[in-house]
């Protein structure tokens, strides 16, 4: 049989899946047992005990200089920021592009300039958030919002001008006026492509995040990987990269959860 | 023939730069009847209908609507049906036909509240059951074949009784079975309703069973130097006698005449 046609059913696609992620995994003890082998200090590959001990005294006590748990304080201090941002650039991408897609002349007048800021690299914005906003929190918020928002923005401004040209003139035959066709029928299917878009943003917005908060912050889960990397703590910071990986797992899976029940009308037309 | 025109084009003309497509079409269209235009492609008959939809202004001439000048923009007292897209996807069947309700009641919101709103729910079914999609209200359209999507896009023009009903090959995508339904049922509501309707289509026989006027657009002189030279125009403009119900009476007279349109 042709591999194209070769479908692997529920449970082997879960076994397949899983198995590079267990080869890594058994790669990685090899590996780290043979370094402590040789050398009892090593500190570049710790071993899963090390990790959980250093991670325990993060998860379970309390600072004695702050008063709070470490691991979980960073944790809402770094969703706060991304959560914040994140917000922030959706709601604006969506106000902002569907005036863009709908009306041909604020298109004319606004898309040259989106399309200059969406290329400035957004760390390059960076020592001028500084500068301007402090280093307190609305600086780093501003970053990830003005990191992810522009692209946003052109996604989905191009994607609502690309709605058939059939449906804007239906709905003026059916009486419909500017306002109406933009919240009746341009917002509503804009709507799936804008989960997919805050999906799709996740990624440079924790970029955004870790970089933010490695250069000037006292919290937050990318400074004490920045932090402990001093003392070579490996076993601080693989579990932090564990853990940020499968917040990011938990976010995607929910906006793609939420865009299924949320627009069943949006399936199976790839959009 | 001397009742007032719903629809007046006088000296049409419609370019693209150095492209004419159309060229002085001068045309009267009275109230009730079926137009139907037919020529080969590149003729002029989607730029036609899109003219008098207002989607696309003519370069020149006038065009007026109950003895009016049209506006260049669409408007609610014409509606239409394209080949595709004509339904809004993330709409239900009932939240596409009430659609055009709202919009007229609910100029901010574009939605209706209490009974407004179950007024005019009962309205768009009363609509949506008279184009046969009683079983299927509450399905979106990609759940509908392409049939029950035609018949869900007449519905929802039909809810605004337009003064003039303008089809773009409506059943050009269909298969043949389901053109024969959707025939009569256009048949059907244009003597219930009492519509003016024109139809653009490149199926001839599919005109003539149907339409009371046949037009064929097509160029009267050609440049082989310069195709763009010319414009088409209304070149065959028959009226045929049918009596409201089509069905039978007149069919092989009706398919003789296209058989000299197809030689001419």
């Amino acid at each position: 049989m042709r591999w194209v046609n070769r479908h692997p059913k529920k449970g082997e696609r879960i076994l397949l899946g899983a198995l590079p992620v267990a080869v890594l995994l058994i790669a990685y003890l090899i590996v780290a047992a043979q370094r402590h082998a040789d050398n009892p200090m090593d500190k570049i590959l710790p071993l899963p005990g090390q990790m959980m001990q250093a991670m325990s005294a993060l998860m379970f006590q309390a600072d004695q200089l702050t008063g709070q748990v470490t691991f979980w304080a960073d944790t809402v201090a770094s969703l706060y920021r991304l959560g914040l941002g994140l917000g922030i650039a959706t709601l604006t991408a969506l106000v902002v592009s569907l005036v863009l897609g709908v009306l041909p002349p604020v298109r004319a007048t606004f898309g040259p300039l989106v399309t200059g800021i969406a290329v400035i690299p957004p760390i390059a914005l960076l020592p001028i958030l500084f500068i301007a906003l402090g280093l307190g929190e609305t600086a780093k918020i501003a970053l990830i919002a003005i990191g992810v928002a522009p692209v946003m923005i052109r996604d989905i401004a191009a994607y609502i001008a690309a709605l058939p040209a059939e449906q804007v003139i239906k709905a003026q035959t059916l009486g419909a006026s500017s306002w109406q066709i933009m919240i009746r029928v341009a917002l509503p299917q804009a709507m799936p492509r804008l989960i997919h878009a805050v999906r799709l943003a996740l990624g440079p917005a924790w970029v955004f995040l870790i970089s933010a908060e490695a250069i000037a912050a006292d919290v937050g889960l990318g400074y004490r990987i920045f932090l402990v990397r001093r003392y070579l703590s490996m076993d601080v910071i693989l579990p932090y990269v564990a853990w940020i990986a499968l917040l990011a797992i938990v976010m995607d899976w929910a906006l793609a959860l939420t865009s299924r029940k949320a627009f069943p009308w949006a399936e199976g037309q790839g959009r | 023939m001397s009742a007032a025109p719903i629809l007046s084009l006088q000296n049409v003309w419609v370019e693209y730069g150095d492209k004419i497509v159309l060229e002085k079409v001068d045309l009267d269209i009275q109230p009730g009847s079926f137009v139907s235009i037919v020529g080969p492609s590149g003729a002029g008959k989607s730029s036609l209908l899109r003219v008098i939809l207002g989607q696309e202004r003519p370069t020149r001439g006038v065009i007026e609507l109950d003895g009016q000048p049209l506006a260049p923009e669409c408007g609610p007292d014409r509606g239409v049906v394209f080949q595709r897209y004509s339904v809004f996807p993330h709409l239900s069947a009932l939240g596409n036909v009430v659609f055009g309700l709202e919009c007229e009641q609910a100029p901010l919101t574009a939605r209706l509240f209490g009974s407004a709103r179950k007024a005019a729910r009962e309205q768009a079914e009363a609509m949506l059951v008279a184009v046969g999609l009683a079983d299927s209200m509450h399905q979106y359209p990609a759940q509908l074949s392409g049939g029950m999507q035609q018949r869900l896009a007449i519905a929802q023009a039909l809810i605004k009784r337009p003064r003039i009903l303008l089809l773009d090959e409506p059943f050009g995508a269909l298969d043949p079975g389901i053109r024969a339904d959707m025939h009569a049922l256009i048949q059907q509501l244009w003597s219930d309703y009492a519509l003016t309707i024109i139809m653009v289509t490149h199926d001839i026989r599919e005109a003539f069973t149907l339409g009371t006027r046949v037009l064929a657009l097509d160029k009267r002189r050609h440049d082989p130097h310069a195709p763009h030279r010319f414009g088409a125009t209304a070149v065959y403009d028959l009226t045929l006698n049918k009596k409201s119900n089509p069905e039978e009476p007149e069919k092989p007279a009706v398919l003789e005449i296209a058989k000299t349109q197809e030689n001419a």
